[in-house]
């Protein structure tokens, strides 16, 4: 069971990097801060980081051969509706494995090859519409500042919650937009204000070269679609970001949603949920998020071990999607009445406590009884 | 100019892998590699300022615990983002079993 929380702040919270808020965290010593990190033996930690090429070569086959059987199936069937049901999977596999690949290669862990991570992420990332430079060092910036408000780019659910973005994330509406709307800026050289909080200009001329080259691609595919006077080639290559969204958002979300911010402890900002097979193998054991933001350098295929190792000093995991979403909705309802309000996971007996000089109000049980 | 400094013993670090020395206000990793030579660089990513003896090491690669940058340990190369300026390297000596660092 969790406590709820409320730190007294001021005003609404102001995501923009570029904003007072990014000022105020660092001055309050919040950007690149020490984390909060569970003791685990040198010995068996390196036993637990070492990477292996076998286990993502694996999943990289089964992933892309399912993709391409569904598509088969669809070019097969179509125009018929029946050529609905494979497209469902083939936009799943297009719209949300490619979220957890993504991030995976990102980190350089799925493989031990470092050119086979490379190869997977540039396609990973054309899928998932992430421009391959400006999500490397996004991404970077989210695992220095977890939720820490104005300097994590990559904050999912603000507070109060923005309802129609949430559900029209399940879509990839907004997601679409920008990315399409960044790839032609990008196209045309123009780098934003906010990128270039981010990304150091060495790395600019990378951004614009992906931005150019998927430019390419989705021309080309838009002029196949008129001139064999069919919607198919866009339904296969840019529309399954749409449609097959919704799975990476579905498990997305139960990352850090009504959880705390602006703390440096990733038992109270990130959550571990255990989910069923087929979702754990299209997000790659991203449930095990504590323990991956804890310990980055471990691939994904040895997060269960490390959960059963590091467990005793983590908050309970949640058992469910369901249960979790139980717990997420009423939270973001409440957040609707007050921003400040916040999800605190209970420590088993065996866990450290959370730190009050790190916290503050985020774990004092004054603060949750007065909820 | 040349300050040799001990570190360790030979026997402190396993191969392949790195651990921590301070000395002088400052702080080193110190390196084993597969083939039992002995490294020794700067001790904090020049990225985040992240401890490398955290690490991961392979082959002659240092893989930054915290964003997972990536140095080669024998010459200090940065071998690309989010690690972007090279690791500063100091010579090594092994004497009596002892590993010795020129921090110069």
């Amino acid at each position: 069971m969790s406590m709820a929380a409320a730190t007294p702040r001021y005003g609404h919270r102001d995501y923009s990097m570029l904003g007072q808020e990014a000022q105020d965290a660092v001055t309050a010593g919040l950007r690149s801060a020490e984390w909060y990190h569970t003791e685990v033996a040198r010995k068996d930690l390196k036993e637990l980081m070492k990477r292996s090429d076998g286990p993502a070569i694996r999943d990289t086959i089964i992933w892309l051969g399912l993709m391409v059987v569904f598509a088969g199936l669809a070019i097969w069937l179509w125009p018929s509706w029946w050529a609905a049901l494979p497209l469902a999977a083939y936009g799943v596999l297009y719209g949300s494995a490619t979220d957890s690949r993504w991030h995976e290669c990102s980190h350089g862990t799925a493989f031990k090859t470092p050119w086979m991570n490379d190869v997977v992420y540039h396609i990973a990332c054309f899928m998932i519409m992430r421009n391959p430079t400006r999500w490397r060092w996004s991404h970077t910036r989210h695992h220095t500042d977890t939720l820490i408000v104005g300097l994590d780019p990559e904050i999912a659910v603000m507070r109060p919650p923005v309802l129609f973005k949430v559900i029209l994330a399940f879509f990839g509406i907004l997601d679409v937009w920008h990315a399409m709307k960044n790839m032609v800026m990008n196209t045309f050289g123009v780098i934003s204000a906010e990128e270039k909080s981010f990304i150091p200009d060495m790395e600019w001329p990378k951004v614009i070269l992906a931005a150019r080259v998927w430019f390419v691609i989705y021309a080309a595919t838009i002029a196949t679609a008129f001139f064999f006077n069919s919607w198919l080639p866009i339904v296969l290559v840019g529309l399954p970001r749409i449609y097959g969204a919704w799975h990476h958002v579905l498990t997305g979300l139960m990352q850090h949603g009504g959880l705390a911010d602006n703390v440096l402890d990733h038992r109270m900002n990130s959550r571990t949920v255990h989910i069923n097979p087929v979702s754990r193998f299209i997000y790659w054991n991203m449930n095990y998020h504590v323990e991956h933001h804890m310990f980055p350098m471990v691939p994904y295929h040895a997060l269960p071990k490390l959960h059963a190792m590091i467990g005793h000093d983590l908050p309970v995991a949640m058992p469910s999607m369901w249960a979790c979403y139980r717990e997420m909705i009423p939270a973001w309802a409440r957040q609707f009445r007050g921003e400040d309000y916040f999800l605190v996971r209970d420590l088993p007996p065996t866990a450290r406590p959370y730190r009050p000089d790190l916290h503050g109000q985020a774990t004092s049980p004054a603060a949750a009884a007065a909820e | 100019m040349t300050n040799w400094v001990e570190a360790c013993s030979t026997g402190d670090i396993d191969a392949e892998d790195v651990i921590r020395f301070d000395h002088g206000g400052k702080t080193y990793a110190v390196y084993r590699s597969p083939d039992d030579k002995y490294y020794a660089t700067d001790g904090l990513c020049t990225h985040e300022k992240i401890h490398l003896a955290d690490g991961l090491v392979m082959d002659d690669i240092i893989e930054c615990p915290k964003h997972n940058g990536r140095f080669n340990y024998t010459n200090g190369e940065a071998m690309g983002a989010p690690v972007c300026v090279n690791l500063k390297t100091y010579p090594v000596r092994v004497d009596g079993g002892k590993v010795l660092i020129n921090i110069g």
